[in-house]
């Protein structure tokens, strides 16, 4: 029915296999994002990890997380700085 | 030691069974010794499928149970000399068996079998993990549906969490006439969404609904299409290249006379 009126107002149909294709990219963003606790426990130790070298930051305050909206992800890091090392800034 | 394949997808009903009965008429039709195990404990489908279902005797859990010996369960499929079957319990649950025992299972028919091909349960839960628990290989059955690809893509991931690396895909009941009218995702639109290789594709075919209901797999049918491609996805799995089956040429003369003396796809 739908088709027929969108022919009757002239309007190109679209194969309905781009519908099932981007609501299945939709889809999967938002299913691969449900990672398990312990990924994102590693992902955050290793982030200390490599920031450590640079500056002392405050662990317990540290939060990571995955966000998504309509049709992104993103890694949303928030960490507070207690200071920066000194030798990082004189080293090159 | 042969090879140990495990037949999953996710979702139901997309041709899990199916599949596990052709892949393995298909390995016995090229001489090869092959054993198919019914994983799914409490719903067992592959019997029938296979036409077997008057022979079971003893089951999967009778042998993790140590009721009998792992040969006294084997059904012999008369038709095919290298052919058996193991069957699932029908009257038990998944926690019937563990993955460990699943494990020794096929390190024990892999010794004597060229190919272990198991047919997975339907879900992630325990079913699925005793069902891959023993496999060098996972084939993973999708069908061009976004309900079957998103499965199947949940598949790829747990698979990978379990060590499982690089499975393959078939693409099962793919009408090519909605393909062409771009009414249904096609094989790049696949492949491309879940990053895997593809081991090959199955067209939607009669066929199959008539080798079930008589217990004969298609792929010992020398007209049937999906039967064809079978053939040809047991043939890349033992490491020959064979080209996609091409369907545009579906309806040509020349060809169904081809495909009745075995040249087809």
């Amino acid at each position: 029915m739908l088709d027929l009126l969108q022919k009757m107002f002239g309007k190109e149909t679209i194969g309905s296999k781009d519908i099932a294709k981007e609501r299945l990219r939709l889809v999967l963003v938002h299913d691969r994002i449900n990672v398990s606790p312990q990924f994102m426990e590693s992902l955050k130790d290793d982030m200390i990890k490599v920031i450590s070298n640079y500056m002392d930051i405050n662990e317990q305050e540290m939060e990571v997380n995955l966000t998504t909206s309509k049709s992104t992800v993103a890694l949303v890091a928030n960490i507070p700085v207690n200071r920066m090392k000194r030798g990082c800034t004189l080293e090159d | 030691m042969g090879e140990v394949i495990v037949i999953t997808s996710g979702k139901g009903g997309v041709g899990k069974t199916t599949t596990t009965a052709n892949l393995g008429t298909g390995f016995a039709l090229l001489g090869k010794k092959v054993v198919l195990i019914d994983a799914d404990i409490g719903l067992r489908n592959l019997d029938v499928v296979m036409g077997l279902e008057n022979r079971i005797v003893y089951d999967l859990v009778d042998v993790t149970d140590g009721n009998c010996r792992l040969k006294q369960a084997l059904i012999r499929d008369k038709r095919y000399d290298t052919l058996y079957l193991l069957p699932a319990a029908q009257t038990r649950d998944k926690t019937a068996v563990s993955p460990d025992q699943m494990k020794q299972l096929c390190h024990d028919l892999a010794e004597d079998f060229d190919y272990v091909l198991i047919d997975c349960p339907a879900g992630i839960e325990q079913g699925f993990k005793n069902a891959i628990a023993g496999a060098d290989k996972a084939v993973i059955v999708t069908t061009p549906e976004v309900s079957a690809v998103r499965d199947a893509d949940r598949i790829i991931g747990l698979l990978e969490s379990e060590g499982k690396e690089g499975p393959k895909l078939i693409i099962n009941r793919i009408r090519p006439q909605m393909v062409k009218k771009g009414d249904m995702m096609d094989i790049e639109d696949i492949i491309e969404i879940l990053a895997v290789d593809l081991l090959g594709i199955i067209p939607e075919d009669e066929y199959i609904v008539i080798s079930t209901n008589r217990g004969e797999p298609a792929v010992a049918n020398p007209v049937s299409m999906a039967g064809a491609a079978y053939k040809n996805i047991v043939r890349r799995l033992m490491g020959e290249n064979v080209p996609l089956m091409n369907f545009d040429s579906q309806d040509g003369f020349i060809d169904k006379v081809k495909k009745m003396f075995g040249f087809g796809g």
